[in-house]
């Protein structure tokens, strides 16, 4: 089982949770146990397959567009972070 | 009993001099300058490094640290050298020369000296907390008052920035900002005030940074950043740029054009309890479009006029912004290239991820296919 923290502007399709849990050896799976335990969360961050492009993923502090994409492992107890942009220097 | 001549003259004996002649053939040495501050002021040989005699023992081995490196000391007159040349001996220096006739001799010789740059004695007291930390010291401190330094946005990020930056010395700041002070600024925006609501930010900025410290010199410039203006602005030479903008097409105008001149962003952007902190540096590090290379959808990219932020957060990212500034206008630490700093104020609780400039980026990339600008509205509309 690993942390997904969810960016703020995500957590009301969370429930409000600022983390939630998901597993997968990969962020593939993790995406789709994402999905299939927070739908609309993981409906506006991945869908048919695809990571949205707006969204970065770190698995540990590591960027997985850098490593091996959804194919990145995934450790148990790993953090994962779901990172859009924001723009707001207000 | 031995008297001061005595031990001069036994001392000299003691310890290698040189004269100027000697001393230019010595390849590779350091020259050390043990006189006082105010002879120093009053020139200097080239190439110098200014160790009072006083701070000798304490300061030479951070100064000369390979202790088989020629030392070359002087002071007016060759006596005061001629001692700190037995001193260094004693700290096992191996080569360690003083420079006969000093510094009087050297210039009645019609030899080339150096008038240094110093403080005045006003801004060696108001600086005297930087001057005290070795990193920055006088020369750090000259180059704060040297740089040139502009604020995209004199808002909740630009006005802790921008007051810190001034009161760091720094000397010159260019504030970009088209709005006006209202009363819901004031929760967070601590340059603004009651006196100046309805003011431009800009204005009421350039007042409360002149009130805090009249070295630096405030550009404004009372405008929204566009395609249009943004090289007028650029053209006046800036050193860094930190980016307190509150929408998406800013960020990436602000991005495009920093790349194509070569210029570092210190980035900062908030929302609620939560922020983000990078620098980037153009070819050395990635670049905002390598982080983000689109931006979210507008229903996920509320500003903090519809979704709220916490009062004290921009004044958390805004120093944090700022102390990324101060260390690349000083040139000295570790900046954050390369590293996206995330805090969350609710947990404190600050994370860092890796980020990688990527060879396919579009505009800082191998093979770059943005090369001038875009119709940034909607590019971020899309």
């Amino acid at each position: 089982m690993s942390v997904v923290r969810v960016p703020p502007v995500l957590r009301a399709e969370a429930g409000g949770k600022r983390e939630v849990e998901a597993s997968g050896a990969t962020v593939r799976e993790l995406l789709e146990d994402l999905t299939a335990r927070v739908p609309a969360l993981g409906a506006k961050v991945y869908g048919a397959g695809v990571l949205q492009s707006f969204v970065n993923v770190y698995v540990d502090g590591e960027d997985v567009r850098t490593l091996r994409g959804l194919d990145t492992p995934v450790r148990d107890g790993s953090t994962v972070i779901l990172l859009p942009a924001m723009a707001g220097g207000c | 009993m031995t008297t001061y001549r005595e031990l001069l003259a036994r001392t000299k004996t003691e310890i290698s001099e040189v004269d100027a002649r000697g001393a230019q053939a010595l390849d590779g040495a350091a020259w050390i300058d043990i006189r006082e501050q105010d002879e120093w002021q009053e020139g200097h040989l080239p190439g110098a490094v200014h160790v009072p005699r006083g701070n000798l023992e304490s300061r030479i081995e951070t100064t000369v640290p390979n202790k088989a490196t020629p030392v070359i000391l002087y002071c007016a007159s060759g006596n005061r050298s001629a001692f700190a040349a037995k001193t260094l001996e004693e700290l096992d220096y191996t080569n360690v020369h003083s420079l006969t006739g000093g510094f009087t001799d050297w210039k009645r010789n019609g030899l080339e000296i150096v008038m240094p740059r110093t403080l005045s004695p006003e801004k060696r007291t108001r600086y005297s907390r930087h001057l005290l930390i070795p990193e920055i010291g006088e020369a750090g401190q000259l180059k704060l008052l040297d740089s040139r330094i502009l604020l995209i946005g004199a808002g909740g990020l630009g006005s802790p920035a921008s007051l810190y930056l001034a009161a760091a010395g720094v000397g010159t700041l260019g504030i970009v900002d088209a709005d006006i002070v209202d009363e819901t600024n004031l929760q967070r925006q601590i340059a603004h005030s009651l006196e100046t609501l309805g003011m431009p930010k800009v204005d009421s900025a350039k007042r409360a940074l002149n009130a805090l410290n009249p070295d630096v010199e405030v550009v404004t410039y009372r405008e929204r950043l566009t395609s249009e203006n943004i090289d007028r602005i650029l053209d006046d030479g800036w050193d860094v740029i930190v980016d307190g903008a509150d929408n998406f097409p800013t960020r990436y105008l602000v991005n495009d054009a920093s790349v194509w001149r070569g210029i570092p962003v210190v980035h900062g952007s908030i929302y609620r309890f939560e922020g983000q902190v990078t620098v980037f540096k153009p070819h050395e590090g990635p670049c905002y479009r390598c982080l983000f290379p689109e931006p979210p959808p507008p229903e996920l990219a509320p500003s903090c006029a519809e979704g709220g932020v916490l009062g004290v957060l921009p004044g958390m990212v805004g120093t944090l912004q700022t102390n990324e500034a101060i260390k690349l206008a000083a040139e000295i630490g570790e900046p954050l290239v390369g590293r996206l700093l995330l805090l969350d104020a609710l947990a404190t609780e600050f994370n860092e991820v890796r980020i990688e400039r990527r060879t396919d980026c579009p505009v800082c990339g191998d093979h770059p296919t943005i090369t001038e600008y875009i119709d940034y509205v909607e590019f971020c509309a899309r």
